[in-house]
């Protein structure tokens, strides 16, 4: 009220926020100021990221005629490992399911996994925590994941697995270790893993023993001794330096690169390591596949894309930059059920919302996925979830190859950089083709 | 990423067959290092009013013809050359430094790979194998040699970043690791005059030891301030004009192995490349022990 | 019994593994020596058979890596992360091993007669060893569970971050890791400490030695323990 005039209001300034200090960041300090450890939650970045939502493919036109849908096939199959294996592998569609532990999913999860992918002629990786007899039961094709902390690793499984993938770093944690919180070692998991039941699980960031692609490369040679030179070996790394990465991978002696970006989801980990470190999955394509033409091995040693693969526009884009294939973690478990709004008042009784649950290391999933509690696990039916991924997979492929066919491709591997366009300067960067309407490719020839 | 070798003879009676002992260590280590290669040797020392230089250049029938000759009337002096294909060493009484402001003016292309006495330094992109033949190391008699196999990390396969990097008279380095603060480091020595002409964290750690050696410091001094001051990891081997050093950092996750018999000290990134020389069955063999600095022969 | 001979010169690392690895369940030809082994890498890994075998000479990398059931001896030095994943059976080195020797072993028996130099034990998961002479720094490094017998020295950072390994060491510890303190020798581990001791054919007296083992303090995060990780 004015002094002048009691009756008159004096215009205000309207309540303004902070950018820098938004309700999310002043959030995260006061937890931090009430409990003195830093925040952990599982999932992949959430923050926007230039991402395969920036690119574009132009289509069929009068210079380029597209294919019919049903008579005019459009090839999908994927070969892995043709580099030295005597068994590489053969899959119906260019999308595997990506490392992730029993441990981390229970064991309904990792059943509905297993199904989902054998039903669509894919396959599914082990996670940090070893091989369950439901898993290698389920997954007609098993990749089998060789990580710093070997928890279960064993040659048994090893020569059950129909592939190696030695794990350097992952997207949401690349060079992390850190430790995962007790509540889901459970008996079983604490069994497997070898550690006492409900205590902290501290995991190492470096291999015990081997540094160095150098060293890598004997240590690959080892793995192939003990399992007679049969398996593909996979390399997996974090985004950080995809170019050297992957060269390095290669003359490790890997027939088979993983590249997961930062929108790849963990477990649990430090929110600051997810949302700060690793580069996104768009900004690792190109250059991993430029190491690969460099090296001539485009094609002969194949290239796994993951990190926020979501629908068969992303799927036709990787492929499009170069991928020999896609993998997906976080998409498989929401085509699972995860964060389902039908659990939306469990949701909202752990503090949260549906499409925002993240807090997996407590355990409490209300879908049964990302828990070790037998009574929530009961909730997840694997034989109605692993349907439920089968048409998930089933629809991306379907998605890929109406993109594919409308640029005239006969298989998805026939997409290339030439049928995208940019819809942003960052994008067109870092895809390496032009931004729409132009012919400017930032980078390309001085400009 | 890669393997590093080293052989001193203790025995001077072996020195003719340096090279023949030292170039199967070499190939053994091209798993590791597949893409480029290089060696140290100490031979042949020069007198004390002379400087040996070992020139490498990329265009050797424009820079090599008439070096000596025109080296020698425009600086005063003797100049005797021998060419090893691509790489020549050059040995003046000229001084120094004159030498080299030459060199820079009337044969830019060229670089001066290392200098002093006796080293003689020759590295090639290329299998390790290769290397070694086009400079003949298998005949190569001398006193002892420190070698490298690349397998480039951050950095792109040439000739000017394959090791040894030279860091002084006589003085050169291999480095079997990976570095992590050579950027900010890099730009600080180049305040002081110190030139790169890589972005090899290698060249980072040799240009270092440089540095530290025309402030005073004597060899160890040099490596322990490396200790301080280098952050990664890092197996080092030097070579010196008497013999060679070998340190790891404090966490020492590359490997190292040395062996010693009557006749010879070796190191090696791995045994097998040792186990090629004669007596290495009954060797003494151990683990240089993180975090410490290792010497043999009459190092300064 | 027939010793079988194979001359890893003439025939490489694939050819020695190929050779053992092919043999048929229940065979009779148990007693196998490798010859000039070269320090060549990943010699007589994956093996799952009741074998003899014996190197002759020093072995690179990951000798008897993921061993079970057999007996494997090393005439001479092994490289790094001998008997590495081990699940049973028996590996034996004559002379000293580098660093990671028995890395996140399972089971079974692993005996230096030497020195083993860092990471000895690194991430055990069940591996028994016994080492006659001392241990480099970093030994036994989160390890969760086994025994580490070590007659000589420890290095730096002993146990750090140690689940429930446990340890002896007779000779002098460098420094303990996170976690990693020394506790009491009860007489159930002095019988635990003397059967390992006999069964690597270690004539050496259990009173000796001291236990080493977690204080359990980073089971569950707490705060004021944020320095240890």
């Amino acid at each position: 009220m004015s002094p002048e005039n009691p009756d008159q209001d004096i215009p205000r300034t309207l309540p303004r926020k902070s950018a820098t200090f938004d309700d999310h960041t002043l959030a995260e300090i006061r937890r931090a100021a009430a409990t003195g450890i830093y925040d952990i939650r599982g999932g992949g970045t959430k923050r926007h990221l230039p991402h395969f939502d920036d690119l574009l493919f132009l289509g069929a036109s009068i210079s380029r005629y597209p294919l019919e849908g049903y008579r005019e096939t459009c090839g999908t199959n994927v070969t892995l490992g043709t580099r030295n294996a005597k068994n590489p592998i053969e899959l119906d569609i260019p999308i595997t399911i990506a490392g992730m532990s029993f441990g981390a999913l229970s064991a309904p999860a990792k059943d509905a996994l297993g199904r989902g992918a054998t039903l669509a002629g894919t396959s599914t990786t082990t996670g940090d925590g070893g091989m369950t007899p439901e898993e290698r039961g389920q997954s007609k094709t098993l990749v089998y994941q060789y990580l710093p902390s070997r928890y279960g690793m064993n040659p048994d499984d090893l020569r059950k697995a129909d592939a190696i993938e030695v794990v350097v770093g992952q997207g949401a944690k690349p060079g992390g270790g850190g430790m995962l919180l007790g509540q889901k070692i459970s008996d079983r998991v604490a069994g497997m893993r070898d550690l006492p039941t409900g205590i902290d699980q501290r995991s190492a960031c470096r291999h015990p023993d081997w540094t160095g692609p150098d060293d890598l490369e004997i240590k690959i040679q080892e793995l192939r001794e003990i399992t007679n030179w049969e398996k593909p070996v996979f390399v997996k790394v974090g985004g950080t330096r995809p170019y050297y990465d992957t060269a390095l991978s290669v003359k490790s002696g890997a027939d088979v690169i993983v590249m997961d970006g930062m929108q790849g989801g963990t477990a649990a980990t430090q929110e600051v390591f997810i949302e700060h470190v690793g580069q996104p999955t768009l900004a690792c394509v190109r250059p991993a596949v430029q190491a690969l033409q460099d090296l001539g091995l485009h094609r002969k040693v194949q290239l796994i894309v993951s990190g926020g693969i979501r629908n068969g526009a992303d799927v036709a884009k990787a492929l499009a930059l170069g991928a020999d294939a896609v993998s997906i973690g976080t998409a498989a478990l929401v085509a699972l059920g995860d964060n389902d709004p039908i659990h939306e008042a469990e949701y909202n009784k752990l503090g949260t919302t549906a499409g925002a649950y993240d807090d997996w290391h407590e355990g409490l999933d209300p879908a049964g996925i990302s828990t070790q509690d037998p009574e929530l696990a009961k909730r997840l039916d694997p034989v109605k979830a692993g349907r439920r991924l089968a048409n998930y997979l089933k629809v991306m492929t379907l998605e890929a190859q109406t993109i594919a066919r409308a640029c005239g491709k006969s298989h998805v591997h026939n997409l290339e950089p030439e049928d995208l366009v940019a819809l942003t300067i960052e994008a067109a960067a870092m895809a390496q083709v032009p931004l729409a309407g132009t012919d400017w490719i930032p980078g390309r020839n001085g400009l | 990423m890669c393997g590093i070798v080293g052989l001193y003879l203790k025995n001077p009676a072996l020195q003719p067959t340096l090279g023949a002992m030292f170039e199967p260590m070499l190939v053994e280590m091209t798993d590791r290092g597949p893409d480029s290669a290089g060696f140290a040797v100490y031979r042949n020392p020069v007198g004390a009013d002379e400087t040996k230089f070992t020139l490498a250049s990329d265009d050797p029938a424009a820079d090599w013809p008439d070096l000596d000759s025109d080296m020698s009337g425009g600086l005063g002096g003797t100049v005797r050359m021998d060419v090893h294909s691509d790489h020549a060493v050059v040995i003046t009484d000229a001084a120094p430094d004159a030498a080299v402001a030459w060199l820079m003016e009337y044969r830019p292309g060229v670089r001066i790979v290392g200098s002093g006495r006796s080293i003689e330094i020759f590295k090639q992109t290329g299998l390790p194998k290769d290397v070694a033949r086009q400079f003949n190391l298998a005949g190569a008699a001398g006193s002892h040699a420190i070698g490298h196999t690349r397998m480039a990390t951050e950095s792109a396969v040439t000739t000017a970043g394959s090791h040894p990097f030279a860091t002084g008279l006589d003085v050169c380095l291999v480095h079997n690791g990976s570095l992590s603060n050579h950027n900010r480091l890099r730009r600080k020595l180049e305040r002081d005059g110190i030139r790169f002409q890589t972005e090899n964290d290698t060249e980072v750690a040799a240009g270092f030891m440089t540095w530290k050696l025309r402030q005073g410091a004597t060899l160890e001094e040099a490596l322990e301030a490396g200790f301080q001051e280098l952050d990664g990891f890092f197996t080092f081997c030097v070579g010196t004009a008497d013999g060679f050093a070998v340190t790891r950092d404090p966490i020492a996750c590359k490997h190292a192995v040395m062996a010693e018999t009557d006749d010879w000290v070796a190191m090696a990134t791995e045994y097998r490349a040792i186990a090629h020389l004669p007596g290495a069955d009954t060797a003494d063999i151990w683990e240089p022990e993180p975090h410490r600095i290792y010497t043999w022969g009459r190092v300064q | 019994m027939t010793m079988g001979e194979l001359d890893l010169k003439e025939i490489g690392v694939r050819g020695v593994n190929a050779a053992l690895h092919e043999l048929p369940d229940g065979t009779n030809e148990r007693q196998w020596v490798i010859n000039n082994p070269m320090g060549q890498h990943a010699i007589a890994c994956g093996l799952d058979a009741p074998l003899n075998v014996t190197v002759n000479g020093h072995a690179g990398f990951y000798c008897a890596g993921m061993n079970q059931r057999a007996e494997i001896t090393i005439q001479g030095h092994a490289g790094v992360g001998v008997a590495e994943n081990m699940m049973s059976g028996t590996v034996r080195v004559t002379g000293n091993a580098s660093q990671s020797a028995g890395a996140t072993a399972h089971g079974g028996l692993l005996v230096i007669d030497g020195d083993a130099s860092s990471r000895c034990g690194i991430s055990m998961k069940g591996i028994d060893i016994v080492v006659g002479g001392s241990v480099g720094h970093m030994s036994a490094f989160m390890a969760q569970s086994g025994h580490l017998v070590v007659c000589g020295d420890a290095g730096d950072a002993l146990g750090d971050s140690i689940y429930e390994a446990m340890l002896f060491v007779r000779g002098e510890v460098a420094s303990l890791g996170a976690d990693c303190i020394e506790k009491e020798m009860r007489p159930e581990h002095l019988a635990k400490l003397s059967e390992l001791l006999a069964a690597a054919g270690m004539d050496t007296d259990p009173a000796d030695f001291k236990r080493y083992g977690s204080a359990r303090q980073l089971y569950n995060f707490h705060i004021d323990n944020v320095d240890a990780y």
